[in-house]
């Protein structure tokens, strides 16, 4: 058996960090110009985009542009709007979507099978098709809230909401998750005398964790940085909108680059924060299910 | 008792004030443009204070948005009083249900430029308090230096003329390319900045004569001649194509990469501040059937579903004065929509530096196809000259071009002309 050459060992190693540091820097590459690019003035940002100083923080730095951006839109009422409508809507869907897909995998009921290959054949459906009937559908429902029954849902958080919270993915995920626990554990609680809820609740949900954060950074992605034509529909004052409507304040005539970089840095930050907070749960997930993002 | 006098007086106190002052919802296309906005609120702020009736509240969407948010308001039944809306797409608005006439008389618009009232089918649907127009932007000193004829309103370049001043402005090799047109602005630019060359050819979007087809004027015997040229302009490298980045498309002029751009009267301040008294702004060139520019920018109208019609209507009668269309002239360089406020303008004024913008507007202007069609045909010739600028074949473009367009117009029952 042939010993392990120290030095080969460190080579090896020292190689793997290059070429690991090389993808993380070019993954890093749109983050950092964004950034960067947030405190130049036009000029100078279109004048450096040829070159590697695009990626570097010189020349006629300032703030201007964040002062020009809270200037022009309501940053700050966008980033709560749509942390807002994304933390409901994440929060409702994590538990509703488990609870279907705990009754789709441990309960047996007639057409359980037929119903779950509907709600997997939803997700080619793609949301365009059926925003404008979604739309005359939400416009009509009744709400009872404190001037009593209204009817029409638009221009509201509740319509950025509640046609969100049940989707196919997020029921698959946890499905899938759910397949792979060891089934005696769900058996060993029922011979104990566990109802369904109290299986759901203490044993399977206590387990879940990894999909849990999986569905949770997917849907949130999906909430925060995708919702564009759906809110742009059925939300009609600005004290409801969200960021990636918001967004587009910044594309007038003659499109201020800098105030579009600082916007999309600020808005970065709160999604940025989720994701670090959860990657570990997230890679473990990734690891376990196999799911591609 | 007494608890119950207060209160029955407090609601008939707060009774009293809604019944005073009627909300009049407005839907604004300009969020994000600051400056405005800011007038637009001033005025209604000025309205709210001048009378006791209405009381306007405005929601600004951004621009891009806007049309999409309009057509999803009218379907969930949300519209708002008073909308704006962009000119050549009024008719479709009011084809569709979505706007009322104006109820103004014509003595109201009698001074205002043509192309900032807005009319379908016999009645005024719509008003604006500015134009836009379109002017060759190029120095004084540029076509000095290669002996070039500065033209004017009156002798505009020909075709022949301007496509030699292209050639020398490339012959000197001073320049990235010797003309933008913009390329980089897809979307609506494309029929307002383009489709006044196709018309000085002697073709159009679509026959005007009752607008039932597109077939012979398109793509007739003057349409592929202009076809012919538009393709030439990108095949000899006479003007960055389709790839252009938008970046460019903002700086190019003032980077010097070239030497003339084919552009707005609202990028004008940018250019004086540049260059100063260097800076010429040009009538377009004559290729036959006279220089033409486009027309027709924003304009206000009431909603079809208005419960207040009188009260929108008083709101848009108090927009329409002159102090108003100065106001957002002197601040935003806009077209002043009538000959007394262009002259209190500080732009459009008798020594005004953007006074040629006026005098084109009313002399070349021609407003893009009034037809509730025309959000169609727009898309349409917008990809027919993309592609003819990315060499495909002339003919069989317009051809196809022309087919859509009256296929639309079937299928719309002729849209209602």
């Amino acid at each position: 058996m042939a010993a392990i050459n120290p030095a080969n060992h460190g080579l090896r190693r020292l190689s793997r960090y290059l070429v690991l540091s090389v993808v993380a820097v070019v993954f890093l590459f749109p983050i950092v110009f964004m950034i960067v690019s947030s405190l130049k003035p036009d000029h100078q940002l279109l004048a450096d985009t040829g070159s590697l100083r695009a990626f570097l923080p010189v020349g006629d730095i300032s703030l201007d542009n964040y002062r020009a951006a809270f200037q022009r839109a309501p940053i700050g009422r966008f980033v709560f709007n749509s942390v807002l409508v994304t933390v409901i809507t994440v929060s409702l869907s994590l538990l509703l979507c488990s609870l279907a897909a705990f009754a789709f995998t441990y309960l047996h009921w007639f057409g359980r099978g037929l119903l779950f290959s509907v709600v997997l054949a939803t997700l080619i459906i793609p949301f365009e098709t059926i925003a404008i009937p979604l739309l005359l559908i939400v416009s009509k429902l009744p709400w009872i809230g404190v001037e009593g029954v209204t009817y029409g849902w638009l221009d509201s958080y509740r319509v950025q909401i509640i046609p969100w919270i049940a989707d196919a993915l997020t029921v698959f995920l946890f499905v899938q998750y759910f397949k792979d626990l060891p089934r005696e554990l769900i058996e060993a609680a029922r011979v104990e005398g566990a109802t369904w809820w109290q299986v759901y609740t203490r044993v399977v949900m206590p387990l879940s964790g990894p999909v849990i954060a999986t569905a949770a950074i997917l849907k949130t992605l999906k909430m925060y940085n995708e919702q564009y034509i759906w809110p742009l529909i059925t939300v009609q004052s600005e004290s409801y909108r969200p960021v990636m409507v918001g967004l587009q304040y910044f594309f007038q005539l003659q499109i201020a680059w800098g105030e579009v970089m600082a916007y999309l840095t600020l808005i970065t930050v709160p999604v940025l924060a989720f994701y670090l907070a959860l990657q570990r749960a997230f890679i473990a997930s990734i690891a376990s299910t196999g799911v591609k993002g | 008792m007494k608890l119950t006098l207060t209160l029955a007086g407090a609601l008939a106190l707060v009774s009293g004030v809604a019944q005073a002052q009627t909300e009049i919802s407005m839907w604004y296309h300009g969020a994000g443009n600051e400056e405005e906005a800011a007038i637009l609120k001033g005025a209604i702020e000025d309205f709210n204070a001048s009378q006791s009736d209405w009381t306007v509240v405005m929601q600004s969407f951004p621009q891009i948005a806007y049309n999409d948010s309009v057509v999803a308001g009218a379907l969930g039944g949300s519209l708002p009083d008073i909308l704006d809306v962009d000119g050549p797409v009024m008719p479709n608005w009011a084809w569709s249900g979505y706007l009322q006439p104006l109820g103004l008389d014509e003595a109201q618009v009698a001074a205002f430029l043509p192309s900032t009232v807005g009319r379908w089918d016999g009645q005024i649907y719509s008003v604006g308090l500015w134009d836009a127009a379109v002017a060759m932007m190029t120095r004084k000193s540029t076509l000095e230096k290669y002996g070039i004829r500065i033209p004017t309103l009156d002798q505009p370049w020909t075709g022949d003329e301007f496509d030699e001043v292209l050639a020398t402005l490339k012959a000197s090799g001073d320049f990235d390319y010797p003309l933008d047109v913009g390329m980089a602005w897809t979307g609506e630019w494309y029929p307002y900045a383009f489709s006044p060359f196709l018309q000085s050819f002697g073709g159009d979007i679509v026959d005007r004569d009752g607008y039932q087809s597109a077939d012979g004027v398109l793509n007739g015997d003057a349409g592929i001649a202009f076809g012919e040229w538009w393709q030439a302009l990108f095949a000899n490298d006479m003007t960055p194509g389709t790839g252009q980045d938008p970046a460019s498309r903002d700086t190019g002029f003032l980077d010097g990469k070239y030497a003339i751009t084919w552009n707005g009267n609202w990028t004008a301040a940018t250019v004086l501040d540049a260059f100063g008294d260097d800076v010429l702004f040009l009538p377009a060139p004559d290729f036959g059937h006279g220089p033409k520019i486009g027309a027709g920018s924003w304009q206000f109208g009431i909603a079809a579903t208005s419960e207040h019609p009188d009260g929108a209507r008083a709101f848009i009668e108090h927009l329409m004065q002159d102090r108003y269309i100065t106001a957002f002239s002197d601040t935003l360089g806009l077209v002043p929509a009538t000959a007394t406020a262009a002259a209190a303008s500080k732009h459009y004024g008798p020594d005004g530096d953007m006074a040629v913008f006026y005098d084109l507007s009313e002399q070349q202007a021609l407003i893009r196809p009034v037809s509730p069609g025309y959000v169609v045909m727009a898309k349409v010739f917008e990809k027919a000259v993309a592609d003819i600028a990315n060499g495909a074949d002339v003919i069989d473009s317009l051809d196809a071009a022309a087919d859509e367009i009256d296929a639309d117009i079937q299928k719309n029952d002729g849209y209602g002309h």
